[in-house]
């Protein structure tokens, strides 16, 4: 039998049926030459050759694989089955699509940012260089999204390690594209010598950087442009190489693109353009960080040298770390020098890129795909109830199928088909939206200020989980229906439907038993929606010891203006009293951090000669921060013109401060030091005002004793500037204003603006797409399983008409038809929740780091959560309970 | 009729020359003096099955009486399994006669 006949087989038949024509035409003339009537003739020539059908037949199965012409037969029967019932297509279709879209959608995000390892050459070689396990003693300043390493260290270990056969050092920063005006950023990358060689990346056009482009002091380094910048501010021009970039005001001369694939080392995001670390001062001036021993600015890796070991590499590392960190050591206080003198150099796998977006989102992507996991589940047992009915219903068919000898796994086989075939259609569309949920996903997480860039492709992973899960939830969800179906002895599938079948009551457990599991896997989703929604009110809610709304940001770079350092302190208190004397402003104030903005800078504090252990945060405001901020000052006073520069430093402090360094007692006119590092200075600081607690760096933190410092005594500052100011003005109108004063002073201003309830709802972001994705989950589930508890509760009252008839008929009372039956629905729903509530209690533990002041097992939210399923649910079962009360008992009699 | 035996006649008679279904079923009624009688449809999957082995090759043709036929000939790989076929045949017949008859 060959393959081409298989495909030919129809036209073959044909063949035969010419064939077996022309012996028919052949035997009639003969008959007719015996002397028959042809009519008599035709019939004798019929006779002879007995049934052609039969032939035929016998010979097309010949020429036919069985088991995949079963098969064809059995899909397109399915689908004639589907098309016949549509209702019930479309729900089975749907609810397939969304579980295993929305399951598929999160894995590929997993897959984008844990799983996949980086698109360089051979990824598995690439090893982290950061210092092993370090406690304590890694203090100074930190800058960029990996700072693991000073830039003393990154060169010293870059000399003296021989187990890579190539090492480099990255630091991510922002350039602006601008001079002057409002800023617009490009995510830069500093990267040492060999980084597009050790990583393996080649060039698209023109050429990467080289070790002869990273030499001290380049003054015209190159820069090398990411594929997608490229694009967006060039399209894509070939003759890009030659041409200048501008970058803090600095010309760039561009040498070359890298390919798409390429988005750079840190997984979530995507560089713009890339210039040697030796460019460095171009964009820091005289705060270079090159030579600085204390400032944590740089991200290292190594590819490893052919047949070393990570073992070998990490002891050769270890060897070599005591001349390093001698060598390197910053002017520390005695116990941190300490420690980092026995710090040591680690090697830790990149292959899969380093990532802040993973450590933050790691967790909540794996439970997302557990809930959608749960939703796909939920649907599953959905669909098996459904195909349970749907089999009932069909049991004479498949009674006399079996009676008359089709074997049972041909029967099951057939009744897979239809499942096979929802559950390919459902994980098609699945897959087709899992695109598009993914793509908003990863929109939900972006921002203006934080450009997530996720990679996210189509590669057999995300193929096979998809197929994966197509084929178990059609096994799932079809199997075990099939199997029952024909698992009952044809003579008493032939008698069911007369009364006292005993089977179906049977049959009918297995559908109470998948409702009550839907039920409670449901509430469990629904108590992590409540959970998860319930913690981001009580982030929004929270006091946070300022009032947001109406408060603008704007962060301005003054690196250009060419003021000097002497005049800045003036020049900021111009700015300042410019801005809030603009119209619609009520307020503005110099702030150096912007609470909830994640930035920090804590010390210890010295009370009378006494150290405290306890660390304190601290802030730079101007006089009138308070206001603005809508923070009340309660007790003395906020900032004025008696703190000139000169003066004794005036230092305002809050209640919880007072309470830790000063026992609550008036604190005003009390002083303390800063515990600073040897050779600073360490001014007195007097205390004159207590303010209310804020929040510092995040809204899920305690508070914390926290000291304003004023800006108008700031000694050296850099040349950045942030105020914030309160206005009820539109927006734009008080950014065009800001840009308009911001040039009077000077036209080399660079401006950033951000409003403070944005940031806010930014820092929440996490929270947000918890309670937004479980939150729509959960109604998901929800609504999945009161479907389930309808149906079930539908088909009983359906199935227990006569008996309904006749005790109506006997003078029940309607009212008790309806009790009975939301009796029957309420025990179902019990069931479930006990067996949720159990479950929920279970897995929100794994949840509990994800909340925030709520216990995983609260019980208002369980009792919420079973409250509301269940007064759904119930409502679901009312209309059933309805249609039985409402049974005429002559028709429900006379049907029978 | 025996298994496999069908096969043989057919065999046996598109050695002496190609046949169409129709000739062949009588052929073989004729030849056996009418002991053997084929019930004529059996003939043509037999005939697929033997065409499908490469024992014979079909063609369309026309009959004594004018009419569209589809033919069938022996092919040399046909002609062998004859010859092997005829004489297990014989060996059976002689082993079955043996127990039947014993001398």
């Amino acid at each position: 039998m060959s393959l081409t006949r298989f495909f030919r087989r129809s036209d073959w038949d044909d063949e035969r049926a010419r064939e077996l024509e022309s012996y028919l035409a052949i035997e009639t003339d003969e008959n007719i030459a015996r002397g028959m009537t042809p009519v008599a003739a035709r019939d004798a020539a019929r006779r002879k050759l007995g049934n052609a059908t039969l032939v035929r037949e016998e010979i097309y199965q010949m020429n036919t694989v069985t088991l995949v012409d079963g098969a064809w037969r059995d899909l397109k029967y399915g689908a004639r089955l589907l098309r016949l019932n549509p209702a019930f297509a479309v729900v089975a279709i749907l609810s397939l699509a969304l579980g295993i879209g929305a399951n598929t959608a999160i894995f590929q995000l997993l897959d984008a940012v844990r799983i996949r390892t980086l698109p360089v050459k051979s990824p598995e070689e690439l090893l982290e260089i950061r210092i092993a396990d370090p406690v304590g003693g890694r203090t100074g300043q930190f800058s960029g999204r990996r700072p693991s390493l000073t830039n003393p260290l990154w060169e010293q270990i870059r000399d003296r390690q021989q187990v890579f056969a190539e090492v480099f050092a990255w630091n991510g920063v922002g350039f602006d594209l601008t001079t002057s005006g409002e800023a617009r950023t490009a995510q830069g990358l500093w990267v040492s010598g060999d980084f597009f060689k050790g990583l393996g990346v080649p060039s698209l056009v023109g050429r990467t950087l080289t070790a002869d482009d990273d030499r001290r002091g380049c003054a015209a380094p190159p820069a090398v442009l990411g594929y997608g910048f490229w694009q967006r501010e060039y399209g894509g021009d070939p003759s890009i190489v030659g041409r200048t970039i501008t970058l803090d005001g600095h010309p760039f001369g561009i040498v070359g693109v890298t390919p798409a694939s390429f988005f750079g080392v840190e997984v979530g995001r995507a560089f713009d353009v890339a210039v040697p670390l030796c460019a460095e001062p171009i964009s820091r001036g005289a705060r270079t960080a090159l030579d600085k021993k204390n400032v944590w600015f740089l991200g290292a890796m190594g590819r490893l040298n052919a047949g070393v070991t990570i073992e070998q590499a990490r002891a050769q590392l270890q060897s070599i770390s005591a001349p390093i960190f001698q060598a390197t050591l910053p002017d520390y206080r005695a116990e941190d020098a300490r420690h980092y003198l026995e710090f040591k150099v680690g090697a830790y796998p990149a292959g899969t890129g380093i990532s802040q977006l993973r450590r933050q989102y790691e967790s909540p992507l794996w439970l997302l795909l557990a809930t959608t996991g749960l939703v796909l589940l939920i649907a599953c047992a959905n669909l098996a109830n459904l195909m349970l009915a749907r089999a009932t219903a069909r049991e004479r068919e498949i009674a006399v199928r079996l009676a008359i000898g089709a074997s049972r796994g041909r029967i099951v086989r057939q009744l897979l088909a239809e499942s096979l075939l929802i559950a390919a259609v459902g994980a098609a569309s699945g897959a087709l939206l899992a695109q598009w949920l993914s793509q908003f996903l990863v929109d939900f997480l972006r921002t203006d200020n934080n450009r997530v860039f996720v990679a996210l492709s189509l590669d057999w992973r995300i193929f096979a989980f998809t197929a994966v899960l197509a084929v178990v939830t059609c096994l799932v969800f079809g199997l075990a229906p099939a199997v029952r179906a024909t698992g009952t002895a044809p003579a008493n599938a032939m008698k069911a439907g007369s009364r006292g079948s005993t089977d179906t009551r049977e049959r009918f457990g297995v559908r109470r038993a998948l409702v009550v599991a839907q039920v409670a896997l449901s509430l469990v989703l629904v108590v992590g929606a409540v959970l998860f929604v319930r913690s981001l009110r009580n982030l929004v809610t929270l006091d946070a010891g300022f009032q947001q709304d109406g408060i603008l940001v704007l962060n301005m770079d003054l690196r250009r203006t060419g003021i000097p350092e002497e005049r800045r302190v003036a020049t900021f208190a111009e700015i300042t009293a410019k801005l809030a004397a603009l119209p619609g402003v009520a307020s503005a104030a110099q702030v150096y951090i912007m609470p909830v903005s994640g930035s920090g800078w804590n010390n210890n504090i010295v009370i009378d000669g006494k150290k405290y252990t306890e660390n304190v945060n601290f802030n730079e405001v101007s006089a009138g921060y308070f206001r603005t901020m809508g923070t009340p000052i309660l007790a003395g006073r906020d900032f004025d013109e008696r703190d000139t520069p000169g003066a004794e430093k005036a230092v305002i402090v809050t209640q919880l401060f007072t309470q830790k360094f000063f026992a609550g007692q008036n604190p005003i006119g009390r002083t303390f030091q800063v515990d600073e590092t040897p050779g600073q200075p360490r001014p007195l600081c007097r205390i004159v005002g207590v303010v209310k607690d804020t929040k510092y760096t995040d809204l899920r933190e305690e508070f914390t004793p926290l000291a304003y410092f004023d800006a108008s005594q700031a000694e050296k500052p850099d040349p950045f500037l942030q105020v914030a100011l309160r206005s009820n003005a539109p927006l734009t109108s008080v950014t065009s204003e800001s840009l308009r004063a911001l040039g009077e002073v000077n036209s080399n201003i660079v401006v950033q603006f951000q409003t403070l309830p944005s940031m806010v709802r930014n820092s929440l972001m996490r929270e947000r797409l918890m309670a937004t994705l479980s939150g729509f989950f959960g109604a998901l589930a929800a609504l999945i399983a009161t479907i389930g508890l309808y149906g079930v509760m539908s088909y009983m009252v359906a199935r227990r008409r006569n008996e309904i008839g006749i005790r109506i008929a006997l003078g029940a009372d309607r009212r008790a038809v309806v009790r009975m039956v939301m009796r029957e629905a309420g025990m179902l729903l019990v069931g479930g929740v006990v067996v949720g509530t159990a479950l929920a209690i279970v897995a929100a533990r794994a949840a509990s780091t994800l909340l925030f002041g709520l216990h995983p097992g609260d019980p208002a939210t369980l009792a919420m959560a079973a409250a509301g399923l269940g007064a759904v649910a119930m409502l679901a079962s009312y209309l059933p309970a309805l249609r039985a009360a409402r049974l005429e008992p002559t028709e429900a009699l006379r049907e029978e | 009729m025996l298994q496999g035996t069908l096969d043989l006649l057919i065999l046996k008679t598109l050695a002496v020359g190609p046949a169409h279904g129709h000739s062949i079923a009588y052929a073989i009624e004729r030849q056996s003096d009418e002991v053997l009688q084929v019930e004529h449809g059996s003939l043509y999957p037999a005939l697929h099955r033997l065409e499908d082995r490469g024992w014979i090759a079909s063609f369309w043709g026309t009959s004594e009486n004018n009419r569209r036929a589809r033919y069938y000939r022996i092919t040399p790989a046909g002609r062998t399994q004859l010859t092997a076929q005829t004489n297990r045949w014989d060996a059976i017949v002689r082993a079955v006669n043996r127990i039947l008859k014993p001398a």
